[in-house]
């Protein structure tokens, strides 16, 4: 179905719905009767950020105040801040902020896995807060702060819950990892030290059908300079090469 | 997902005109619902109307007494207001799926979430909830169904937050609307009364707030089959007044048992001068909790569960009193 076949809004009228300089794009003014849309595609991508992101500047900015911002269904224009860039893409409004990540942007380190939020696969943080990135709407998290996996590292040095990922084993096929681990740096911003209820409760979004989680307990412990339990695995020694 | 298009509200007021005026056009907060009935083929807006653009931070506020619709089930377990004022309705939203949930659900969005009967979730069935003529619970599996009610829809009601709420006698404010308040008892109607939505919300009405009595004796208890993220097989939720170590009232709900949350005031009254140390009338009270249910065929062992979830939540907010 089409959005104009069940669009009952009355046109509004626009008789001034052209930015000053720029000619109107009359295509999309259809019978949903709003203009700003094609006021925002005109302002570039950036212009569209902060009037998404509803930034008090892109109003005062917005020449036109007749209704309502209604984006879509046809893809807009969009810039997401992610690993501390700011990326431009163009997407429709049923894009989740996963499909911007993996489609729009080749990145692919955050996983489809259950698409529903269930199973943790594709967390990432928003504003440092854990989220499934499949169950947001990528226009939802403009003007946040989104950090995936690929923001951890800095250069060639893991963060230092990678490094204790690789120091437990913490994973077996890896599919979870980029979100597990994404879960235990959420955890640790908010719990420094957290117990080991405190870690199960945190990582219970993610689930793990290789049962990694007794090494990712492991990692996180470690990686919060708290005790390992001796019945833990020994972390194995990577600094000789290995074997095998 | 259908494709769609997204009004990003600028006020309370923008949005309920939206949502009255424009036919298949959705509230969306969140969004953790509604993504997934979308994804799921159940629900097919034009439409959504974004109520997360809406800066108004009272929106968001959270204080004793009263939460905001906007403010998230995370910010909800964390507030020392809420912790403090009704420990029942922090566990609650602490309880709750998962980290990531949290952390985007919002309190209006859990109050009007829509059933997790896996009948109605699938496409496949054309339930009554979606318009066909069958309850494929009656003949099916139905061991995750309402114990209590007439039918014709057998569902659970999902939002264990609203059974807190309810337990602290809470009352949504309302925009959009002729009406500004509405109590959570008064939210919800039985499938009997209504069979294709779950709230008595007009198109229009929106939720702004949940203001709710103190209560600082409060507890709740929550049967998974699995501890960690799990939708509840029955929980309970009590709010209680003491005189010393006796129960002078009670406010006593239950989840997971029926299609609203469920009051349980044969439970109430008896719990009444009960003192926290008398485990046979606590028990006694606890057990009239099943009194008119009716259990489907593969779900009678919730009225099992049910009297053991009340006497742990009433144990739980004996123990919110004692760590003061």
């Amino acid at each position: 179905m089409t959005p104009s076949q069940h669009d009952p809004v009355p046109p509004r009228t626009h008789g001034s719905d052209a930015v000053p300089g720029t000619p109107a794009d009359r295509s999309a003014v259809g019978p949903r009767g709003v203009s700003r849309r094609s006021f925002i595609s005109t302002l570039g991508a950036s212009g569209a950020a902060a009037a998404l992101g509803g930034q008090a500047e892109a109003r005062l900015a917005a020449p036109i105040e007749d209704g309502p911002v209604v984006l879509g269904p046809e893809p807009v224009e969009v810039a997401l801040t992610i690993n501390g860039r700011a990326v431009k893409t163009k997407l429709d409004p049923a894009t989740t902020l996963l499909d911007a990540l993996r489609l729009n942007l080749q990145m692919t380190g955050s996983k489809e896995v259950c698409d529903r939020g269930s199973c943790g696969g594709c967390s990432v943080l928003v504003d440092g807060r854990l989220v499934a990135s499949c169950m947001m709407l990528a226009l939802d998290a403009v003007g946040h702060d989104i950090t995936t996996i690929e923001g951890l590292a800095q250069g060639d040095t893991l963060d230092p819950i990678q490094e204790a990922f690789v120091r437990y084993d913490a994973f077996q096929c890896g599919f979870c990892t980029p979100g597990m681990i994404m879960a235990c740096k959420a955890l640790l911003n908010e719990t420094p030290k957290p117990t080991m209820e405190q870690i199960r409760k945190g990582l219970s979004g993610n689930i793990c059908r290789c049962g990694a989680y007794t090494n990712v307990f492991s990692a996180v412990l470690e990686a919060s300079d708290q005790a390992v339990p001796v019945d833990q695995p020994v972390p194995a020694d990577h600094t000789d090469g290995g074997g095998a | 997902m259908n494709p769609f298009a997204l009004l990003q509200a600028d006020s309370v007021a923008e949005a309920s005109a939206a949502a009255k005026d424009v036919r298949l056009s959705v509230l969306k907060a969140g969004g953790m619902d509604l993504l997934d009935l979308m994804k799921e083929g159940i629900a097919e807006p034009t439409q959504l109307v974004n109520l997360r653009t809406v800066r108004d931070p009272a929106l968001r506020t959270i204080e004793a007494g009263r939460i905001g619709a906007l403010a998230t089930l995370a910010d909800i377990a964390r507030s020392d207001a809420v912790r403090a004022s009704a420990p029942v309705i922090a566990k609650c939203a602490a309880s709750a799926a998962t980290p990531q949930v949290r952390n985007v659900a919002t309190a209006g969005g859990n109050l009007l979430q829509r059933p997790r009967c896996w009948y109605f979730r699938n496409e496949q069935f054309n339930c009554l909830k979606k318009g066909g003529s069958t309850c494929y619970a009656v003949d099916g599996e139905n061991r995750y169904h309402a114990v209590f009610g007439p039918g014709p829809c057998h569902i659970v009601h999902p939002s264990n937050l609203a059974v807190a709420l309810l337990a602290c006698d809470g009352v949504v404010s309302l925009a959009g609307g002729e009406r500004a308040t509405l109590p959570i008892a008064k939210l919800f109607h039985m499938p009997d009364r209504g069979i294709r939505d779950e709230s008595n919300l007009e198109p229009g009405e929106v939720i702004t707030s949940i203001a709710y009595s103190p209560a600082p004796v409060s507890g709740f208890f929550v049967v998974k089959e699995r501890q960690s993220f799990d939708w509840p097989l029955t929980m309970a939720a009590v709010a209680l007044k003491l005189d010393g170590r006796r129960i002078a009232s009670a406010r006593v709900c239950a989840g997971a048992v029926a299609p609203v949350p469920w009051s349980l005031p044969l439970v109430e009254k008896a719990l009444q001068g009960v003192a926290l140390d008398d485990e046979a009338a606590l028990r006694a009270a606890c057990a009239k909790s099943i009194d008119g249910a009716e259990p489907m065929r593969d779900n009678a062992y919730k009225l099992k569960l049910l009297p053991v979830a009340i006497r742990r939540a009433i144990a739980d907010a004996a123990g919110a009193k004692e760590g003061q």
